[in-house]
């Protein structure tokens, strides 16, 4: 074997090995993680912005894909919120604190919050869909003076899977934040709102006028309230989203995520929906 | 043409012998009924039939840069004495190249590698794995003497003895080869060789050239595939149509010499295992399957559309008009059931949809697989096939410059200069 010039120190494949420090259970199938790389120098020079997603692996096991949903202030640790779906979620919902994972990130693009500036904010995260807009939500409220009105619309099948129930009080009470919780169907002791998330946003009907609207969620979730804000005289440059595809490399060569000539992993997962309307339509 | 060099078949395998000594040297071997890129020791090379080592292999060559299964990452965990249930894990990069000549590369073979560079290391994250063997590999190009039934590189903006990609093009001329060194790595593999210099023989080499781009059918008018493959997303009559036969095999994937997917997989345990990386193939239907179930590309017909999109349309569409086909033919000759790109790609512009009856047989994988010297092209049942004399008079008015204007490669614009 010969010398070669690879750049071996910054391959992108090499994940940091972390430590799980906090195991946080959100709900009956998801699951928060806080990891810490075990390099100090590593996790020192980390940053991220806000909607930058990591590959979260099990050694043995695999990689998936998740968005990092704290602030890029928190200097402690990242938080991961893992639904347990397929065989690598299963195997991340075991860990302990403790435990050894690999982590890549940070990868893809980020909420461009810069171009938000003295604008108000219409957060809606439907189901796991509120990972990614925790991340930028909490990021605009520490720097709430810079920005209009935030409001938050978040809802969940049932009281049970709504995730964040730490988080929730706070935003509730918050003198920054308007907070609206809704769940699909009536259940005992509920004390906010009762439906689906279109119908919903529609009642609380946010004004378009200088108004970013921003969501994640399922597809199906997505389209009817893609629909309901367009409905409410939202412009598609202003309706931000984040896509869900299936990403094995995170860095945009192994081929898989691309929607048109973009992939999802590199490109995105942040697109407006003005420019989701040039891609093709496969989702 | 720069530096000309003159070998006899039996120079050239003595000098690809001593290669070997501080070389792996890949050059096609017949194995079975497919001619494969392995490496060959200085003896194999030294006793070499020269046909053997200039036959067109089955599959491309990307797995000289991309080997078909790789590890990316090793990783060990020792337990904690105090605490067993306490892992301390480490993990190591295993990413080498030996030094490396692939030789008998044909033009569209060592094109392919300037369509991956733009992917693994022109982007935002370079691939150090691929980086490593590209940088470590010098490529010794076959010019085509001429072309099979099921070649189009007219149709890509290259042709029979296009450079691009290659350290050394060669060509077949009366008695011999001659060289002619491409880039620095190129010269220092030909430096001491002792090769006869042949200015002498530039005629013979440029008619060598003429010939096999008249043995070339012509390309159709191609003029704004880009944007009419792009047009066609929406019609998924014409995919399904196109796609009737298909049976998602990823033959054409694994065999062609541009497509770039692949998967990462785990082995072992965070103990002792690795992480690898494999050829994927975009044809199948596990390739999008997201965990909830969902699939962007469920049907054949969105899975065909993508390939041939991403080749004629979304690959240009990041990359400067450059496509991600190099006209090889490879998943023309070896589909088993003969779908044929080049009609998909003509229907789509044309604005016509071929039945599956329309689309002409391919010719059978067994032409090129026996272990003969390459045969011209056979007869193909496509009319546009039989090649015009115009042509052999004026050859190099079919060499459009790839980079600048990869679809001035239609028969017109060839015509009129």
């Amino acid at each position: 074997m010969s010398e070669h010039n690879c750049g071996c120190s910054k391959n992108p494949y090499l994940p940091e090995v972390a430590t799980v420090l906090e195991v946080i259970t959100e709900s009956p199938t998801i699951k928060s993680f806080r990891v810490r790389f075990d390099n100090e120098e590593a996790w020192n020079s980390f940053t991220y912005q806000p909607g930058q997603v990591g590959q979260l692996s099990v050694f043995g096991v695999g990689e998936s894909t998740f968005v990092i949903n704290t602030p890029p202030s928190c200097k402690d640790y990242i938080q991961f919120s893992v639904m347990r779906a397929g065989e690598v979620t299963s195997a991340i919902h075991k860990l302990q604190p403790g435990d050894k994972v690999g982590v890549r990130a940070p990868l893809g693009n980020y909420f461009p919050y810069e171009q938000w500036k003295g604008k108000n904010i219409v957060f809606v995260g439907g189901g796991i869909g509120m990972a990614p807009i925790r991340t930028i939500m909490l990021h605009v409220m520490e720097h709430a003076p810079e920005y209009g009105k935030l409001s938050l619309l978040y809802g969940a099948r049932s009281p049970e899977d709504m995730a964040y129930k730490a988080d929730l009080p706070g935003w509730l009470e918050s003198d920054v934040l308007h907070t609206t919780l809704t769940i699909d169907r009536e259940a005992p002791n509920w004390p906010h709102r009762v439906g689906m998330i279109p119908n919903v946003l529609k009642e609380l009907a946010p004004s378009p006028d200088n108004t970013i609207a921003v969501l994640c969620g399922p597809p199906i979730m997505i389209k009817f309230t893609l629909a309901a804000f367009r409905e409410l005289g939202f412009k598609d440059e202003n309706i931000i989203t984040t896509l869900e595809r299936r990403m094995k490399c995170g860095i945009g060569i192994c081929g898989r995520c691309n929607l048109g000539g973009k992939y999802v992993c590199l490109d995105g997962p942040v697109f407006s929906q003005a420019q989701l309307n040039e891609l093709p339509p496969e989702m | 043409m720069s530096s000309l060099l003159f070998a006899t078949p039996k120079e050239l395998t003595g000098w690809l012998a001593k290669l070997a000594s501080g070389y792996r040297v890949l050059a096609p071997r017949q194995e079975g009924p497919s001619v494969v890129y392995r490496p060959q020791t200085a003896e194999q090379l030294a006793s070499a039939d020269i046909d053997a080592l200039l036959r067109r292999a089955t599959a491309s060559p990307k797995q000289a840069m991309l080997p078909q299964c790789e590890t990316l990452v090793t990783f060990k965990s020792v337990k904690d004495a105090e605490d067993p249930s306490k892992l301390t894990t480490t993990l190591e990069n295993p990413c080498q190249a030996e030094p490396t000549v692939l030789f008998g590369c044909r033009p569209c073979d060592a094109r392919g590698f300037v369509v991956l560079d733009r992917p693994y290391l022109e982007g935002k994250f370079k691939d150090p794995y691929y980086g490593a063997r590209r940088e470590a590999t010098v490529i010794v190009t076959q010019a085509c003497p001429s072309a099979f039934a099921s070649c189009f590189c007219n149709w890509v903006g290259s042709h029979p003895s296009d450079k691009e990609g290659s350290d050394i093009l060669f060509t077949a001329v009366e008695g011999g080869f001659v060289l002619e060194v491409v880039t620095d790595k190129g010269q220092a593999l030909v430096e001491g060789a002792g090769f006869a210099d042949a200015a002498d023989k530039v005629a013979d080499v440029e008619a060598a050239h003429a010939a096999a781009a008249a043995s070339l059918a012509p390309a159709p008018e191609l003029t704004h595939v880009m944007e009419k493959v792009a047009s066609r997303f929406t019609d998924t009559e014409f995919w399904e149509k196109e796609t009737v036969k298909c049976l998602s095999c990823g033959a054409c994937t694994y065999l062609c010499p541009t497509c770039q997917c692949f998967t990462i997989t785990d082995e072992g345990s965070q103990l002792d295992g690795r992480r690898l990386r494999s050829w994927d193939s975009c044809m199948t239907p596990l390739f999008t399957l997201e965990t909830s179930g969902h699939n962007p590309r469920p049907s054949k017909a969105d899975r065909m559309r993508n390939r041939v999109s991403h080749k004629f349309s979304f690959y240009p569409e990041r990359y400067d008009g450059f496509f991600s086909c190099v006209g090889c033919g490879r998943c023309v000759v070896s589909c088993p059931v003969s779908l044929d790109i080049r009609h998909m790609v003509k229907a789509a512009v044309e604005g016509s949809s071929l039945t599956f009856d329309d689309a002409a047989p391919a010719e059978s994988p067994a032409v090129e697989a026996v272990p003969a010297p390459e045969a011209p092209a056979v007869a193909e049942p496509a009319p546009e096939a039989v090649a015009e004399p115009e042509q052999a008079a004026a050859p190099k008015a079919q060499k459009p410059a790839p980079k600048a204007a990869p679809r001035a490669s239609s028969k017109s614009k060839a015509k009129k200069r």
